[in-house]
């Protein structure tokens, strides 16, 4: 067994565990927390993969801003265990069927696809993943987008900004 | 690593996610699995980028195989932040209303 494959079934058992933990822990902030190791898992999966733009991009917005805006937003309504509403069990365990067999079914599909036999993922090769290679690109072919992608970001500014005003 | 194992670590964390969605009814929790949910594929396009190649391709083409599906991604990336802000805004504002975050009170938006 390689390093590759021994790093691989580490990082998908602790992205699977993880996100398994953010479903049944009751407290919201530990939920948070578990969130947070699976973008670490999925980091860890980029890197893997050669694409170390996204694994830096990924820590950074995920992992770093997107879930601290998570937390503070937890915390300023001051949830926990207490004030964690329930469903009922009935709900839970249609829920959990419900998702285990879109799992099935896509386990299955996968398997039957002819394409996908014998395929692999080259992993640990190529520099495609660079900043270097992505950001010629980014600038060159996707300037476009790049630039609507910042009015997005505005548009959302100023949208967050008006729900969040008394009125 | 064979493409199917990808496949099917990235159906599980989806799948979590839709559980996730399903079961919970904290407003917020519903938010992270949706998150789980695009990073799940996300991974997965990543995946597929990195697949060989079949020969007979010119040199030119392999070597820029890739570079659009990790802008993809990151162009994900950018349009989840954006939801991730506005999203958080509307779940606050839905507290300072009704003081809860569950989101069976939401059905009195019917009204």
């Amino acid at each position: 067994m390689s390093t590759t494959e021994i790093l691989f079934w580490f990082l998908s058992v602790l992205a699977l565990f993880s996100a398994i933990m953010v479903l049944v822990s009751k407290n919201p902030i530990h939920s948070v927390l578990w969130l947070i190791v699976v973008f670490f898992a999925i980091s860890g999966h980029y890197l893997l993969l050669n694409a170390q733009f996204l694994a830096i991009v990924n820590i950074i917005v995920y992992a770093g801003a997107i879930m601290v805006l998570f937390l503070f937003v937890v915390m300023l309504m001051n949830l926990n265990k207490e004030t964690e509403p329930q469903r009922n069990i009935w709900m839970k365990f249609l829920g959990v069927i419900s998702g285990g067999m879109l799992l099935w079914i896509f386990i299955s599909a996968s398997r039957s696809a002819g394409e996908m036999i014998g395929k692999t993922v080259e992993t640990n090769t190529g520099d495609i993943g660079l900043i270097q290679n992505l950001g010629k690109v980014l600038f060159s072919e996707y300037a476009l987008p790049f630039e609507i992608s910042s009015v997005l970001f505005l548009s959302a500014m100023v949208g967050a900004v008006v729900i969040g005003k008394k009125d | 690593m064979p493409i199917q194992y990808y496949i099917a670590l990235a159906a599980c964390l989806f799948c979590i996610g839709v559980t996730g969605v399903l079961t919970r009814r904290n407003a917020i929790i519903i938010f992270m699995c949706i998150e789980l949910m695009l990073n799940a594929v996300n991974l997965l396009l990543v995946a597929f980028s990195k697949m060989n190649i079949s020969a007979g391709l010119n040199k030119a083409v392999v070597a820029g195989a890739g570079t659009d599906a990790q802008l993809f991604v990151f162009f994900i990336m950018v349009v989840a932040a954006a939801e991730v802000s506005v999203g958080l805004a509307i779940i606050v504002m839905m507290y300072r209303n009704i003081h809860s975050v569950d989101i069976n009170f939401l059905n009195r938006l019917k009204n």
